[in-house]
């Protein structure tokens, strides 16, 4: 069992939970992933790890409430337990000096880009942090990003905080202002494929943090399997970044559709069970 | 009038001795709509009348045929006389596992295989009475714990807590070693948990052989995949381990390359054993993994993976659960008894068909998949003969969900942290055969990530050998020659 040291809701559905985990801790670098698993009947889950803390022994990851495990973990508090926190998972990002690296993260990969950001700053690059969301109430970590990015773009959707549109719109901006050495978007597989097709025409190489389904995170059942330039790879022990421009997008769409019904149903079957409720049965 | 009776009397006895007592089983239409287990096992009385059939043989060739060296006469003397306890403790003496082995052993090509009376009728079921034996023990809780023996101060570290790993670590724990056994996934067993269904090994089973051993010392870490989160020349090396034996299995799930394998439905054995076995998907939504229950089946091979992925198909509630296999029945390499139990169950077997395209239905999903009809030919390295496509033959099959269970490769999760480790062109371990070394000092392989997808018992082969190796292997290391130099010069 893995003890819950801290689980908050940061802006609504988003939340980070920060796992005891520290051989994990140790050993987590930039891009790579847990595989988590809530109780003894719950699904093996891939979480982006955002951030540790190897004195306290601690890993973070941030996600968004989706479906039944995800609401699961969101009733977590702190001192409780998980059955599993297996990692450190994936390959990590290619971390050196490119020059300029713009980062552009988008719902939980807001929390995703911050230990690449960290990073590639330590490596003497100049970093562009471009984060987005539905709306400003939705934005989170902006002083954390902002302390570690020579540049931070707020970008809404409605424009109620910074720039209005779309992330893709920022990234064409920049890339026609100046030179850019590297692009990593991590985000909602929309947000990825769209930031990665805007980047198309500048050649400018886009790494972007697939995620497909996963069952055990170490390259034995092959769900995760991604079309990559023409080629099967496994996410989880290939990836999880791929460039972004080979990948194959419909595939990975379609892909993670397959359990939608059974998804929906667990789902209703939680939320519905989660507050019993004591109705006699006639003639009981 | 007596004369006449005694040669009938004779026929009859020679008749009892030539067929062994059935086994009883659940009805085969019954079974294929539950996870429970098949056969019900022996009853006492049952083991005993079989057990009586054994002639005690000067020369036992049963012995020889089994990789762990089971004292096979030995313990059916001992069911003779009603010592149930005392033969399940001469089998432990030898495998750690007696309630999974005699289950999954493919005893026709082994220990029954060598059987005296196997030459005139059927041999004496010497499965059967392994796991009745180990089943009744249990049962009566006298699981005995052996006497802890004297520590060495010497650390072990294993990797892998499926059978070949298990079976090493029990035969290290017991030489007074200390015993650290790492796991990648969150249950302990390896393929026992994963990848044989609930219906060959109940996973309570399992998990009463991994408490025994648990029992007697070893140290189990679970959710830990090492070569991420440690590495070998860090636990050699950091955290004072004096040797380490890797037993992974070959976890590299091999798909077949043909247009539209990527479509949802598609799930290579591993993955679709995995959710059933490991992850419970077969009770959706009480357990949270999903699967998808295919109306129409397909499993592509012919081995036990095979059969196991084809039965829970059935199980979980398809109309059609076929085998696709290229060859012809002689040359499938699973068990005897699976291929009958398959076949009992309703499942189709297409023999001489190979897939050449899965069809889409147009929203990503499979809904059929092309097939060509072959014949066998010359044969090929592996022996067998060589399956050859007949052209124009072209024919397909209206499938929801398609299994490829072609076999696994070594999966180079952990190989790759290790550049000094030998691996062979296919990325198995080098490793000796009688010792399992490998070409890194102080680390010893065995299983299937040396030989390729083998059996459960060939793993607890190479651990049994592998313990011996390390017991040696230990000793020598430390060694300390100085005083024995100081002595000699003096």
């Amino acid at each position: 069992m893995y003890k819950i040291l801290a689980r908050q809701m940061l802006v609504p559905n988003m939340h980070l939970l920060k796992v005891y985990s520290p051989d994990i801790a140790r050993k987590a670098k930039p891009g790579n992933f847990v595989l988590l698993i809530p109780d003894e009947n719950g699904e093996r889950i891939p979480l982006t790890i955002s951030d540790w803390d190897i004195e306290e022994g601690s890993v973070t990851s941030i996600f968004m409430e989706v479906g039944a495990t995800t609401c699961k973990l969101a009733q977590l508090k702190a001192g409780d337990s998980i059955m599993a926190h297996v990692g450190p998972l994936g390959l990590p990002t290619e971390i050196k000096n490119f020059g300029t690296v713009v980062c552009a993260g988008g719902c939980y990969g807001i929390g995703g880009i911050y230990p690449i950001v960290k990073a590639l700053k330590d490596a003497g690059n100049q970093v562009i942090s471009v984060i987005e969301a539905r709306s400003s109430f939705l934005i989170y970590w902006e002083d954390k990003l902002k302390s570690v990015s020579d540049q931070l773009y707020i970008v809404t959707r409605d424009g109620s905080r910074g720039i209005k549109g779309h992330v893709t719109y920022v990234l064409e901006k920049i890339l026609k202002e100046k030179k850019v050495d590297r692009v990593i978007a991590i985000g909602c597989t929309y947000m990825m494929m769209l930031s990665a097709e805007s980047t198309r025409p500048f050649e400018v190489k886009t790494m972007v943090s697939l995620n497909p389904i996963m069952l055990d995170g170490t390259g034995m059942c092959g769900v995760c399997r991604v079309s990559v330039g023409g080629e099967t790879r496994f996410t989880c022990v290939e990836g999880p970044e791929f460039d972004g421009h080979k990948v194959d997008w419909n595939d990975l769409f379609a892909r993670k559709e397959v359990y939608i019904t059974e998804e929906r149903e667990a789902l209703r079957m939680h939320e519905c069970w989660s507050y019993p409720v004591n109705i006699p049965v006639e003639g009981s | 009038m007596e004369e006449k009776m005694e040669p009938k009397k004779e026929e009859k006895e020679e008749k009892k001795i030539k067929k062994r007592v059935k086994m009883r089983e659940q009805d085969p239409l019954e079974r294929g709509r539950n996870f429970m287990e098949v056969p019900y096992g022996y009853t006492p009385d049952e083991a005993v009348e079989e057990a009586h059939r054994c002639l005690t043989c000067k020369k036992p060739g049963c012995r020889n045929g089994c990789p762990v060296e089971v004292d096979i006469p030995a313990f059916i003397s001992l069911i003779k006389e009603g010592k149930f306890i005392e033969a399940a403790r001469k089998i432990k003496e030898k495998n750690a596992l007696p309630a999974v082995c005699g289950r999954v052993c493919p005893q026709e090509i082994q220990c029954e295989g060598l059987c005296l009376l196997g030459k005139k009728g059927e041999p004496v079921a010497i499965g059967t009475l392994e796991r009745f034996v180990a089943d009744y023990e249990a049962e009566k809780g006298e699981i005995q714990i052996p006497e802890k023996p004297r520590p060495t101060g010497r650390k072990v570290v294993i990797i892998g807590s499926g059978p070949g790993g298990l079976t090493c670590a029990s035969d290290l724990i017991q030489s007074g070693h200390q015993v650290t056994l790492f796991e990648a996934l969150h249950k302990p067993g390896g393929v026992l948990i994963y990848g044989i269904p609930e219906f060959r090994v109940p996973k309570l089973i399992v998990q009463r052989e991994v408490e025994y051993i648990k029992k007697l010392g070893v140290e189990l870490v679970l959710n830990a995949v090492i070569g991420k989160l440690h590495t070998i020349d860090e636990l050699l090396n950091d955290q004072g381990y004096d040797a380490c034996f890797i037993c992974i299995g070959a976890g590299l799930p091999m798909f077949m390359g043909i247009p539209g394998e990527n479509l949802n439905g598609i799930y290579s054995a591993n993955e679709f054993l995995t959710r059933a076995n490991l992850m419970k998907a077969y009770l959706f939504p009480e357990y949270d993994t999903p699967i998808k229950r295919g109306k129409k089946v397909a499993v592509f091979g012919g081995g036990n993976v095979a059969m196991d992925s084809a039965r829970v198909a059935l199980r979980l509630g398809a109309e059609k659960s076929y085998i696709i296999y290229r060859r012809s029945e002689a040359e499938m390499p699973a068990r005897k008894a699976e291929v009958h139990h398959a076949k009992e169950e309703g499942i189709e077997f297409v023999f001489l068909t190979n897939p050449t395209r899965f069809i889409d239905d147009g929203r990503g999903n499979v809904c059929g998949v092309e097939c060509l009809k072959m014949e066998l030919g010359e044969p090929d390295e592996s022996g067998r003969r060589r399956p050859i496509p007949i052209k124009g033959s072209e024919f397909q099959i209206g499938i929801d969900v398609a299994i490829p269970a072609l076999g696994t490769r070594a999966n180079p999760l952990l190989t790759k942290t290790m550049p000094d480790l030998k691996l062979n062109k296919r990325g198995y371990i080098v490793a000796e055969e009688g010792t399992g070394m490998t070409s890194k000092p102080g680390v010893f392989a065995g299983g299937d990530i040396v030989t390729g997808a083998a059996t459960v018992i060939s793993a607890m082969g190479a651990g049994r050998r592998a313990s011996n190796a390390i017991n040696e292997y230990l000793k020598w290391k430390f060694w300390d020659v100085s005083n024995l130099t100081k002595q000699l010069t003096v």
